[in-house]
């Protein structure tokens, strides 16, 4: 059963330094920006798509 | 305002590729002239269109070879004339005014879809290319009888 | 220590919330009849029309359901954050407002019943309804103008008892989805009140249509945005507590809404590309504007896969991915707005195609539009609403989420996905076949392209039965969060990420932001309103239905 009662926000965070030591001022987003990557790849498919679409219909 | 480097190269990725669709749609509209339709601004007294030229005899004439025009009445529920006829590869220019509320006018399977305003001339050019019975119907409600209203064109 | 909220407060937000999920029901039963009727499973009995349902589910999902749980949601996270109870103003307003727009959607509702109003919810003219309706229309607004101001004095007073100090993002966030939506209502005041009232009464008797409708989609784009910006609110402010971490950049949130007042407003155009009367320039122009007002959600993409991440990896998740395993799956208030994420990726991209300048000629007005605000209002956004209850009902009552009600509420997440899955995917593809929406059942006389159509009609018929399983669901969650057990659920506001950095102070500089909104709306109109002014030839009323 998941915990539904809602989180304090005062437990300690930081439990490594992992993200720290991967950039010394950044936080590690490796995963944010091929997800990001991933959706701009969803659009320009569907994008393209339709233009073909619309291109074979004129 | 700090931007982490990631997201800077997203932002970038992100508004290039918005910037290069907007391109393709500027070129094909300002140079190629696909564009949007009705570029010409017409306007009609709605009350009087059955008596206004060329609304009041709505019809197909020839324009040039393979190249006609269509006078179109839309009105609540359907379409003048009712019916169309043109040879394969011709292209239609098509003049839609409406003699009452908002209609469509769209013909499946094209890029033909137009609104057609009371007061307004709408128009659009298509070259049909392939024969068939097509369908032309409206799809701007109009009333209790929208989904009657339809006609077609007929390219042999 | 627990900050209780406070009981009068809760009241006024509890009866925003059940308003809003009254007007679900009865727009859901219509909405599942539409689909029965258009697929030709039913026939309705003669004395009730297909466009009166129709008229009735976009009223009371697209207008009322949405507005009444936007104002209650604000209203609450403006009661929190901001000194943790309303001012007394501030809650006069709020009650003010919703008597005001109570008493538009009882008349409205009746007018449209009655069949005297069969124009739905978008209104063209010249199908001219029933006065009433107008009027009706015009209460909802100026009752919303009322609340809205309520937030204003909230936000200025605790601004001018906190001087020097930075105002809560969410305060911040509420501020701006008013502002915007003040400014777009404007169009559709000035329609309603100097354009449709006179002439619906007869005291004047034409109208001039491209103006109204161009007056209509100024507000009828930023609208659109009133419903998405509550529910970035919930994503950016209130989903990093609910998953245990933070979030990713105050600043970067509040310049996101700061884009989505500028650039949400100066478009509506992009709805009239079809359409005679306006040129081809400035048609294009509003489509460029409307461009801009993507990179607002490309940022919010980032910040919520960047809120997933770091939380994921302060909890020592490893790999490209593996911060996705450590997310609340089975915690309702988490899972139903992330389900409403995920669908904004093909609702936005849909939204860009709409937007496309002349490729709208392939989805105007068909099925496919249809299909995309069902999955950008109905799903991202309603998804979201219903991920809020879970937590709000119960802070504002005083009771706790219980694990069979959080159970319930991942069983009904799951079966809206569903039925939007049915209904909305058939109608994006029926659409890109040139299906026409708002139609009953026709086969346009058996031609072959139509009967083509039939088995998605179908399908969306049998999404909109599995939908409607979930309104009864949802509105019966509704009921019995406020029987749940009796204890203290904290509001769930997310703190910022201690390596973003300060927030820029120009960011709460109003009159910089309502001057550059106000200078875009000025350039993006001005010229085709001339226009439209000077070249125009008015048309009289028709009653069609």
């Amino acid at each position: 059963m998941p915990d539904i009662r809602p989180s304090t926000g005062q437990q300690p965070k930081r439990a490594g330094n992992t993200a720290r030591r991967l950039a010394k001022e950044e936080p590690a987003l490796k995963g944010t920006f091929v997800s990001v990557l991933l959706l701009a790849a969803f659009i320009a498919i569907t994008w393209i798509g339709v233009f073909i679409l619309f291109a074979a219909r004129n | 305002m700090h931007l982490h480097r990631l997201e800077k190269i997203w932002l970038t990725i992100g508004i290039g590729m918005l910037a290069v669709f907007l391109l393709v749609l500027g070129t094909m509209a300002f140079s190629m002239g696909t564009t949007t339709p009705s570029q010409h601004h017409h306007t009609i007294d709605p009350s009087e269109v059955s008596t206004t030229a060329p609304f009041d005899k709505p019809g197909l004439t020839k324009a040039g070879d393979k190249h006609f025009e269509a006078v179109m009445v839309a009105y609540a529920f359907g379409y003048e004339p009712q019916t169309l006829e043109v040879p394969a590869g011709s292209t239609v220019d098509f003049k839609v005014t409406s003699s009452d509320v908002v209609h469509g006018f769209s013909i499946v399977g094209t890029n033909v879809n137009i609104m057609v305003v009371p007061g307004e001339v709408s128009q659009i050019s298509h070259t049909f290319d392939k024969p068939g019975e097509y369908l032309i119907l409206c799809n701007e409600y109009c009333g209790t009888g929208h989904e009657y209203m339809k006609t077609t064109i007929v390219v042999k | 220590m627990k900050q209780t909220f406070d009981r009068g407060d809760g009241k006024l937000v509890l009866a925003h919330v059940i308003f809003a999920f009254a007007a679900l029901l009865i727009g859901g039963i219509a909405g599942m009849l539409q689909g029965m009727v258009r697929s030709g499973m039913v026939t309705l009995p003669a004395n009730i029309g297909y466009y009166e349902l129709l008229t009735a589910h976009g009223v009371l999902m697209a207008l009322i359901f949405t507005t009444y749980f936007i104002i209650g949601f604000l209203y609450s996270g403006v009661s929190n954050t901001l000194g943790g109870r309303l001012y007394p103003l501030t809650r006069k307003l709020g009650w003010l407002g919703y008597l005001t727009m109570s008493v538009g959607t009882i008349i409205g509702v009746v007018v449209i019943l009655l069949g005297k109003a069969t124009v739905l919810y978008t209104f063209y003219a010249p199908m001219k309804a029933s006065p009433w309706f107008y009027i009706a229309l015009a209460l909802v607004v100026i009752g919303s103008w009322l609340s809205g101001f309520g937030i204003f004095h909230q936000y200025s007073r605790w601004r001018a008892e906190n001087q020097g100090k930075l105002s809560p993002l969410f305060a911040f966030m509420s501020v701006v989805t008013m502002l915007m939506w003040q400014i777009a209502t404007i169009g559709v005041a000035i329609e309603v009140v100097v354009q449709l009232i006179p002439w619906s009464f007869g005291w004047v008797d034409t109208i001039n249509v491209v103006l109204s409708r161009t007056l209509f989609w100024y507000f009828g784009h930023p609208l659109v945005y009133f419903w998405l910006l509550p529910a970035y609110i919930c994503w950016y402010v209130v989903i990093p507590k609910i998953i245990g971490g933070r979030i990713f950049s105050d600043s970067l949130a509040r310049l996101s809404f700061i884009l989505f007042l500028l650039f949400s407003i100066p478009v509506g155009f992009h709805h009239q590309l079809m359409e005679p009367g306006i040129s081809g320039f400035w048609k294009f122009l509003q489509v460029v504007l409307t461009f801009m007002v993507i990179v607002p959600s490309l940022m919010t993409a980032f910040s919520m896969f960047a809120t997933f991440e770091m939380n994921g990896r302060a909890k020592g998740a490893k790999g490209l991915f593996g911060w996705l395993k450590v997310l609340p799956w089975k915690d309702v208030r988490f899972f139903a707005p992330f389900m409403g994420m995920l669908v904004f990726i093909p609702a936005g991209a849909g939204g860009i195609i709409n937007a496309s300048n002349q490729m709208n000629a392939v989805v105007h007005n068909t099925l496919w539009v249809t299909g995309h605000f069902h999955l950008t209002v109905a799903t991202s956004v309603a998804l979201t609403f219903f991920g809020i209850i879970y937590w709000l009902i119960p802070t504002v009552t005083g009771r706790v989420l219980t694990p069979k009600m959080n159970k319930l509420g991942i069983i009904q997440t799951l079966i809206w996905c569903v039925g939007m899955l049915f209904m909305s995917g058939s109608m994006h593809t029926v659409g890109l076949m040139g299906d026409p929406r708002r139609t009953a059942y026709t086969t346009y006389d058996d031609h072959p392209d139509a009967v083509l159509w039939m088995p998605y009609h179908v399908a969306m018929a049998i999404g909109g039965m599995i939908l409607f399983v979930g309104v009864i669901l949802i509105v019966y969650n509704m009921f019995a969060l406020m029987r749940a057990p009796k204890g203290e659920t904290e509001y769930p506001i997310g703190q910022v990420s201690e390596e973003s950095e300060p927030t820029p102070r120009f960011l709460e500089r109003w009159g910089i932001w309502l001057g550059l909104a106000v200078a875009l709306i000025l350039f993006a109109y001005t010229i085709p309103l001339i226009d439209m002014l000077n070249n125009t030839v008015n048309s009289p009323g028709y009653v069609t239905w």
